[in-house]
């Protein structure tokens, strides 16, 4: 799954600070309700579920429903406690993963 | 004999009467008031203190920007534990449910939904208390979202 992930954090973090982090991921989040042409249902396909998670302790998740928008975007927050690994998860339909990892530079 | 046959014929039409009072009386519920009850469970929602910002006006209802902001210290014992958007009108009423934790730091997230057409959208946040918040915003839709 080629979804190319965008991931937006600040140039510069203290170690205490709260940060924001956004995210995006380019994916059509085809409901289900929708009808092709011939009026068959397309199949509902979307991203559910995006977990975000700091030295593999939970940050945010989040679980998504055909109510989301197309590319699904997310802006959340998180306390930074020092230097360390973020990693992003996305969950398609049919189970396919999209991991990011991202090292978290902090100046002391 | 056609007396007796009109009198069980009345009889038929008075039964059929009292099941539909008892429909009207008891309505299914929608889609949405059973995701809210979902979420909800015997809990009841206190106004206030969620800030939710959404457009009063939405020209595409494919992707409505959304905020919320709920006054919490984010400590490990009073923190938001989960934020949950609903809408009233869509074919699916469910948008999101977001966790929170500790980490978190700010009882913040901002995504975008589709709105199918004028509607109310409520959202709904639990506390590490177990107390829930609501707050609900109207949204006038010009063009629904969700697709055809």
């Amino acid at each position: 799954m080629s979804l190319r992930p965008r991931i937006k954090l600040p140039d510069a973090i203290k170690p205490g600070e709260i940060i924001e982090i956004k995210t995006l991921i380019s994916h059509i989040m085809e409901t289900g309700q929708r009808r092709d042409k011939d009026g068959r249902t397309i199949p509902r396909k979307i991203i559910n579920a995006f977990r975000a998670t700091f030295d593999g302790q939970e940050v945010f998740s989040a679980t998504l429903y055909p109510g989301t928008s197309a590319n699904p975007y997310l802006v959340f927050n998180m306390r930074v406690p020092g230097p360390g690994d973020l990693e992003f998860t996305w969950v398609e339909d049919g189970g396919a993963v999209t991991t990011e990892r991202v090292k978290l530079n902090v100046s002391v | 004999m056609v007396g007796a046959g009109a009198g069980l014929l009345l009889l038929a039409f008075g039964r059929g009467a009292v099941a539909v009072a008892q429909d009207a009386k008891e309505p299914t519920p929608s889609l949405y008031e059973q995701a809210l009850d979902k979420i909800l469970g015997n809990s009841k929602p206190l106004p206030g203190k969620i800030i939710f910002e959404i457009p009063e006006i939405a020209e595409n209802g494919n992707t409505v920007p959304y905020a919320i902001t709920i006054d919490s210290p984010m400590t490990s014992s009073d923190h938001v534990k989960s934020v949950h958007i609903l809408s009233s009108q869509n074919p699916l009423p469910h948008v999101a449910s977001f966790t929170l934790t500790p980490l978190t730091g700010r009882a913040y997230v901002s995504s975008r939904m589709r709105l199918a057409k004028t509607q109310e959208v409520v959202v709904l946040a639990e506390l590490s208390s177990g107390k829930f918040l609501m707050g609900q915003r109207t949204v006038k839709v010009t063009i629904g979202g969700c697709g055809g």
